[in-house]
């Protein structure tokens, strides 16, 4: 996205996503089974995968439209709503759970006053859930996008959370 | 061959086969509410499962290959067992109340629940959200019976390449229906009603207008005309216990009569029409082009069939101007039966019915169509499925089996046999080239026995070509002309034909498109279950009824003559533009 750029909240416009869409479709010409890393790597691109997205995958990548949504609806990775800046991943994996993963889902559902797959409302985190990261060592373990956070106790959820608002930063 | 044992008998049996098609072909019966002939085994019902010896789990037959020395039991205590089960969590999640669903006689659900005993459910747990969805003139969808065994979704995918219908959502939340389980008018679909075909419950159906028709019937206000398609009688007596391909024309018309209609009349009348106005529309775009050296839209496509239609809207909008400006028949024969016979009998348009029966559930939604009208009264008003009329027969006690044969009524009941045949894939270009070619030669169409079997049958595309030799003065411009037509039925054959017509591969001068595999006869408005063999047995009664008539090209009929002495003067003029010709749009493809 046009995240890099400057420090203005600037949204693409549908004519500027479709152009950076179109060179991910490209990178996959004549590859068999390209539907899924297309939507991943427009994912990554756009956050999420809105309907304008979706339906020029559809008409570009000749595959019908139904079999688009059929295809994100099924993985719980894609999203079609607008996610926050952070994406925030509680591991409910067997060694977390056991080890308090549900109550580290708790404090972030109450702090962050969302539920699972929701998003705040100044759209600086989404909340998911993740099954197992591979570090069950580290249980009960918490991602915000790339970050592992290890460990976790409900008390210092508060804190993590806010090293990565950027609103706070900006007020400090 | 190999060697395999199936309940204890040993058999030989073709290699290629699935474990379910060899103990089919050995007289045992596997039950299956997935798998479709000849389609790729969907896995997705498990109803099908056996016990195949040395084998950890239970099989499911349908996607299984034999093997050699197999030793397979179809029925041991614990396949019962696992069928059962899985009847029984199936009927758990099936929300509908079967005393009031349209699969009442030919659900495949319950009919394997009562071949099985199943006499009290099992289990009882949640159940699945339901979603009615009427949003589309001939389809109606309900997603709380639907049993996710995704035939509708080979139909719509890999038969017709549409793409409407795929599995929505994930596990127990799955819906198979359009993106992200919206209603069917938000998609392209072409209202071709195969997935109601092959559904094997009441989940997908035709909208029905029975209730319209009875109330029309019951108005005494009401000149009510019915017209039936030539694919008609050669289905309906599906209905009430005939085998496929049984003719039933004249019990057919008497029951109709004994319903109440005002005029019983034929479809195929106006099929005759349609040879006269597309076979001229085609000699003018060769003129265009060869005389005049005018650019022609060529190859000129059949416009019957009016899934192909809306297909071609959203797919091939580019091919808009290609396509016959000719309505289809049904649509040319509510515009004369509201114009030309009102008149003849002192009736007012709008106080006048016509009622279609169709073998195709897309006939309703082009009804429908806002274009397909004169000064606000439509031209057809209400569209009965062949299903639909034989469930109307039995609803009114009339007993089919024993009536006897009554003839249409005229003057629309006369046709030719060049109009039957337009029940089957190939058959309107028959028909056409019968009337063509006399036209340009003045001599009759060279093939033997009037048939162009070279590009007539079940293989999906076909192209024949004729050679013109020798034509009449007015049309010595054809003189030499190797006339190419070709014939595609079913979307998914016909969109393989468009890409080798797009790309330049092929040209042809016409080409005859059928929506449904085998043409109409094939309509998803057909008594189910709709299999190869039965498409044949319809196909070869249509060809005896052709082969029985003693007119058998449309431009012979002497109804078509009269028609254009007394009213319409002259093919593609001025009536025939307003009342018998169309236009098409584009539509977004999503």
């Amino acid at each position: 996205m046009e995240k890099d750029c400057c420090n203005c909240s600037h949204e693409p416009t549908d004519a500027e996503m479709i152009q950076s869409l179109n060179h991910i479709i490209e990178g996959f010409e004549g590859v068999e089974g390209a539907l899924i890393p297309v939507l991943q790597s427009a994912q990554n691109l756009f956050g999420y995968l809105p309907e304008v997205v979706l339906k020029h995958i559809s008409l570009t990548m000749r595959i019908p439209y139904s079999e688009v949504t059929g295809v994100v609806s099924f993985y719980s990775f894609f999203s079609t709503i607008p996610r926050g800046k952070n994406i925030v991943r509680v591991c409910l994996g067997t060694a977390c759970y056991v080890r308090g993963g549900k109550d580290i889902l708790k404090g972030l559902r109450d702090q962050l006053e969302i539920n699972v797959g929701g998003t705040t409302d100044d759209r600086e985190f989404s909340l998911e859930v993740g099954r197992c990261f591979g570090a069950c060592g580290l249980a009960p373990v918490l991602m915000i996008n790339d970050d592992v956070h290890q460990r976790v106790k409900p008390a210092k959820i508060r804190d993590i959370l806010n090293s990565y608002r950027t609103v706070l930063e900006e007020v400090r | 061959m190999i060697d395999i044992n199936i309940n204890g008998s040993d058999y030989s049996v073709d290699p290629s086969l699935t474990v379910l098609e060899a103990a089919k072909s050995i007289g045992v019966h596997i039950p299956t509410l997935c798998h479709l002939e000849g389609k790729h085994p969907q896995g997705a019902c498990r109803v099908c499962v056996v016990e195949v010896e040395g084998a950890a789990a239970l099989t499911a037959s349908c996607s299984a290959p034999v093997r050699a020395g197999m030793v397979i039991h179809t029925e041991s205590k614990r396949v019962r067992n696992a069928r059962k089960t899985v009847v029984d969590l199936m009927l758990s999640e099936h929300v509908g109340d079967c005393r009031y669903c349209d699969r009442g006689d030919d659900c495949e659900l319950q009919e394997l629940s009562n071949v099985m005993g199943m006499r009290e459910p099992m289990y009882d747990g949640e159940k699945p959200a339901v979603q009615m969805d009427d949003s589309t003139p001939a389809l109606v969808r309900d997603t709380g019976k639907c049993i996710k065994c995704r035939r509708c979704v080979t139909a719509c995918n890999e038969v017709q390449n549409v793409g409407a219908l795929f599995p929505q959502n994930r596990g127990y939340d799955t819906v198979i229906g359009p993106a992200f389980a919206q209603n069917l008018d938000t998609v392209a679909c072409v209202q071709c009603g195969q997935c109601a075909a092959v559904c094997p419950v009441g989940a997908i159906t035709e909208k029905s207008h029975i209730e319209q028709v009875h109330r029309a019937l019951d108005d005494p206000k009401k000149t009510v005309v019915v017209q039936t398609a030539p694919a008609i009688r050669a289905a309906l007596g599906e209905c009430f216990g005939y085998e496929a391909g049984t003719l039933v024309t004249g019990q057919m018309v008497t029951a109709l009569k004994m319903m109440g209609f005002d005029g019983v009349f034929d479809t195929n009348f106006t099929a005759d029409l349609t040879i006269i106005e597309e076979g001229s529309e085609l000699l003018k775009r060769l003129k265009d082009m060869l005389v005049e050296g005018k650019p022609a839209a060529l190859p000129q496509f059949s416009s019957c069939s009016p899934g192909w239609i809306k297909y071609a809207e959203y797919f091939h909008p580019d091919f808009l101007p290609n396509l016959s400006t000719c309505k289809s028949p049904q649509q040319m024969f509510g515009a004369l039966a509201k114009s030309y016979y009102a008149e003849k009998i002192g009736v007012k348009p709008q106080d006048m019915t016509v009622v279609s029966v169709m073998p195709c559930t897309a006939k309703k939604f082009e009804a429908h169509r806002a274009e397909m009208g004169q000064d606000g009264v439509a031209d057809v008003d209400y569209v009965l499925t062949t299903r639909e009329l034989g469930q109307m027969i039995r609803s009114m006690g009339i007993d089919f089996k024993h009536l006897g044969d009554s003839a249409m009524d005229t003057p629309f009941g006369i046709s030719s046999g060049a109009a039957d045949i337009f029940a089957n894939t190939g058959g309107v270009m028959e028909a056409a080239l019968r009337t063509v070619y006399e036209i340009v030669t003045g001599r009759d169409f060279p093939l033997e026995n009037l048939r162009v079997d070279s590009i007539a049958g079940l293989d999906g595309i076909k192209e024949a070509s004729v050679l013109i030799t020798d034509p009449a003065e007015s049309w010595k411009f054809l003189d030499g002309v190797e006339v190419k037509v070709a014939v595609a039925h079913g979307l998914g054959n016909t969109e393989k034909l468009m890409e080798m017509i797009r790309s330049g591969e092929k040209t042809y001068h016409f080409v005859e498109v059928m929506t449904c595999p085998g043409g109409c006869i094939g309509g998803g408005g057909q008594p189910r279950f709709t299999t190869d063999a039965k498409r044949k047995a319809r196909i070869g009664a249509i060809y005896r009824e052709d082969e029985g008539k003693a007119m058998r090209k449309s431009h012979n009929n002497p109804t078509i003559t009269a028609i254009y002495e007394d009213f319409l003067k002259e093919p593609l003029g001025e009536k025939s533009h307003h009342l018998l010709h169309t236009k098409y749009s584009e539509r977004p493809p999503v």
